[in-house]
């Protein structure tokens, strides 16, 4: 029993099927699809009310089981579908209601001491371990390799050192300020979420003029970072001819949006009811004359690297995570596409823009490795930049729409799912409302939440010194698995 | 005067060729890059500097840099720098050379293995392991070389065209293939070893002065770049002509350590660093041409 929604519509919470926890898991291992969500909800007087949403693109299937207050434990899933793993582990942590024979309940993010790390005995056998606090300037996180001399045999990754309560922060005082702070590198699509979600709650129609600029500048953000990844990838093989240039043109590409609305990050762009910054045409013509150089300078580099047999060495079938691993694992966005999983919200659930601007995905010859996820920035960067380029033509027949669109109260006793194809993948935002309208449930998942288990798979077997390659080719965060 | 010139080139020039190399990556880079001197200028802020000593530790970990900056200007004392004079000419002088460095490296590989930091231990097995593959393709190219002119000092590598005649240019320039691959190696630099990288687990030489900080680590950086020298002076040695005025002589000697740096900073800004497993393999192509370098000998010796 589900019911059938779609992206960005708002449903009645009570048109939400809720059964036996029993019948609920026969069910998901009936449709076999991909979890997009599945998380708990407080239910009053020590109840818990497990929500699932599953990936039918382009619908939604969303049903929901009821615990009563002694029920403490049910059947795992991961068992029959391996991608619930992640969602089951967090499940219990924030419910403490136990999946049963679950293979691996590790925590997500909480009382990580606690917690018995895998270990290799032999006398060959040493560990590394890694952070959580670093050398370089990046977030805390734990990585525990199980080496025998420079090969990995396995990685553990242990997260959630941030204890920031953003799920908890968005229900108490939900803004625009707030949700563009959840993950600093992906601004414009985790603000575009949640002003839909809020949106859809509000019953506010976004002009298409907002809507195309915040198009445009997801697009920008997509390009701004995989460009600045392409450098990164190139810096941590020493080839610094790429790191230079792909760090300049990255500049470029992000002070054309401080151009556009003050913050190189698009902080301030999105808001609710629309965007706060029109961009005009003069701007227009400007970023294009700049995109057309980053373009040839992205194309120029990628070229040169791609040639080049050294650079090559390193990319090649390292890090190979196989496309059955990947759909195993429940890997989404980028780093799944890389493997072979094609998964794009864009296209798996998408909005009027992709026929009128004529929009189409674009196919991809995966490998798995860092040389595929190399290769597929570098095509999604040349993708941006052809949206970009038909939006901001689109653009110019919508001038005399407004902005911004001011909205009326939150519905009530609702239940809304908005997801943004941000540059790591899907970002999905949940967000229910009692029956006084005010937010109730709050929830958050980045793409890093599924794809830091990739990471783990991807450097088994390969050199211990390959980890810093394959971790950037990923570049997962780390923020928006901590929440 | 000679001893002064050396004296100086011993402590400026080590710095001076990191700041070349610094500069040329700069400039391949498209950037304006520091000034040559800042690797000097750091020195200088390290050595005044107080430094953490790890709990961990003991007191193998406190003499080391002591025993590496030692060792490493004791070798130098036999290697002839501008003007091809040496501090110490004396007869096995090449062996000496190889061991003395040999024992400063094995101070660092002890000291860091003292920390118990599994990142430390992992930089001075990798390490060890150059060494052990390093050490018979150096002693291949020197023995050949002591072989072909009969004497065992340093005087053997300028002698090469004297003794070997024709033969002696293509001596040279395949010795100093195998030398410039020994100063990557030991100078850790691309694409042996990244200087310039952040993360740990890819580094070598850095990952072993991890714990280092202050005077300690100024000590192991300059004895770092005294080894790139004196490998340097080795080619420098073998190229530049006996008897020249002594000033053209030093001057010449500064060009080829000019030439010589820009080469490594160019290296470094075109090409990528070698997988870690793939390094060995480039270790061993060292080794080939010491081979080579020792056929050339014995052709030249036996063949005619």
């Amino acid at each position: 029993m589900f019911i059938k929604t779609k992206n960005n519509t708002k449903i009645n919470l009570s048109d939400i099927p809720v059964l036996k926890i029993g019948e609920l898991r026969e069910e998901i291992i009936k449709e076999n699809k991909r979890p997009v969500a599945f998380f708990g909800k407080d239910w009053g007087n020590g109840r818990v009310r497990l929500f699932v949403v599953l990936d039918n693109a382009p619908e939604l299937l969303v049903s929901s089981a009821l615990f009563e207050a002694d029920e403490k434990s049910y059947e795992c899933i991961t068992n029959a579908i391996p991608a619930f793993h992640i969602f089951e582990r967090e499940f219990y942590e924030q419910f403490g209601i136990k999946p049963l024979n679950h293979p691996w309940l590790k925590p997500v993010r909480l009382n990580q001491d606690e917690y018995e790390f895998f270990e290799m005995k032999g006398e060959e056998v040493h560990q590394v371990a890694v952070g959580p606090i670093h050398a370089g300037v990046i977030e805390p996180g734990h990585f525990r390799f199980m080496c025998n001399g420079e090969a990995v045999y396995h990685l553990e990754i242990m997260l959630g050192y941030q204890h920031r309560g953003v799920e908890d922060l968005m229900i108490k005082s939900p803004s625009n300020q707030l949700a563009e702070s959840i993950c600093g590198d992906s601004v414009i699509a985790y603000n575009t979420a949640y002003s839909q979600v809020m949106e859809i709650l509000k019953d506010i129609k976004v002009s298409d003029k907002a809507q195309l600029i915040r198009k445009a500048c997801l697009e920008m953000e997509r390009a701004a970072i995989h460009i600045g990844d392409l450098g990164a990838i190139a810096g941590d093989i020493a080839y610094l001819m790429g790191a230079s240039v792909f760090g300049a043109t990255r500049t470029l590409v992000i002070n054309t949006m401080l151009e556009f609305c003050g913050s190189r990050f698009g902080r301030g762009m999105v808001t609710v009811g629309g965007v706060d910054y029109d961009i005009s045409e003069e701007m227009i013509s400007k970023a294009l004359k700049t995109f057309e150089k980053v373009e040839k300078d992205v194309d120029r580099m990628t070229q040169t690297m791609l040639k080049n047999s050294t650079v090559m060495s390193r990319l090649e079938k390292t890090g190979t995570v196989s496309q059955e691993r990947a759909q195993e694992a429940g890997l989404v966005g980028m780093a799944a596409r890389a493997c072979g999983v094609d998964l794009d919200s864009r296209f798996d659930f998408p909005d009027k823009w992709n026929e009128e601007l004529d929009i189409h995905k674009k196919p991809f010859h995966a490998s798995g490795d860092v040389n595929s996820r190399f290769k597929l920035r570098y095509k999604e960067i040349k993708q941006s930049f052809s949206i970009i380029r038909k939006v901001f033509e689109k653009l110019s027949q919508y001038k005399n729409e407004p902005l911004f669109v001011q909205g009326g109260e939150n519905a009530k006793d609702a239940f809304v799912i908005s997801i943004v194809e941000g540059w790591r993948g899907e970002i999905v935002h949940i967000a229910m409302t009692d029956a006084a309208g005010n937010i109730s449930r709050y929830k958050i998942k980045d793409p890093s939440f599924n794809n830091w288990y990739g990471l783990a798979l991807a450097v088994r077997n390969n050199g211990v010194s390959d980890f810093p390659l394959c971790n950037k080719s990923h570049n997962l965060s780390y923020c928006g698995n901590d929440l | 005067m000679i001893i002064l010139v050396n004296l100086i080139i011993l402590l400026l020039v080590p710095f001076l060729m990191a700041g070349v190399i610094k500069k040329t990556k700069a400039f391949w880079g498209g950037r304006k890059g520091a000034s040559i001197f800042q690797p000097l200028y750091d020195f200088v802020k390290l050595i005044k500097k107080d430094f953490v000593i790890s709990r961990t530790t003991s007191a193998i970990f406190k003499i080391a840099p002591v025993i590496q900056i030692a060792s490493v200007l004791f070798a130098a004392m036999f290697v002839p720098l501008a003007y091809g004079s040496t501090f110490l000419n004396v007869s096995a002088g090449l062996i000496i050379f190889a061991y003395t460095l040999s024992l400063g490296k094995f101070a660092s590989l002890i000291s860091a293995m003292d920390t118990g930091s599994s990142f430390e231990g992992m930089g001075a097995s990798r390490e060890a392991c150059f060494t052990a593959i390093v050490e018979p393709a150096f002693f291949m190219l020197i023995a050949s070389i002591m072989a072909l002119t009969g004497t065992t000092t340093f005087d053997s590598l300028r002698n090469i065209l004297a003794n070997a005649g024709s033969y002696g240019i293509l001596i040279i320039i395949f010795a100093a293939v195998v030398l410039f691959i020994m100063i990557l190696i030991e100078g850790s630099r691309v694409p042996v070893d990244d200087p310039a990288t952040h993360l740990e687990l890819t580094m070598i030489h850095e990952v072993m002065i991890l714990d280092n900080s202050g005077s300690d680590l100024a000590l192991f950086s300059w004895a770092n770049g005294i080894k790139m020298l004196l490998l340097s002076s080795l080619i420098a040695f073998m190229v530049i002509p006996a008897g020249l005025n002594e000033w053209l002589s030093i001057g010449l000697y500064l060009l080829i350590m000019f030439i010589i740096s820009v080469l490594i900073g160019t290296i470094e800004s075109a090409m990528a660093r070698f997988r870690m497993s793939h390094v060995f393999e480039f270790v061993f192509v060292m080794s080939s041409f010491a081979l080579v370098v020792l056929s050339l000998v014995v052709a030249r010796m036996f063949g005619g």
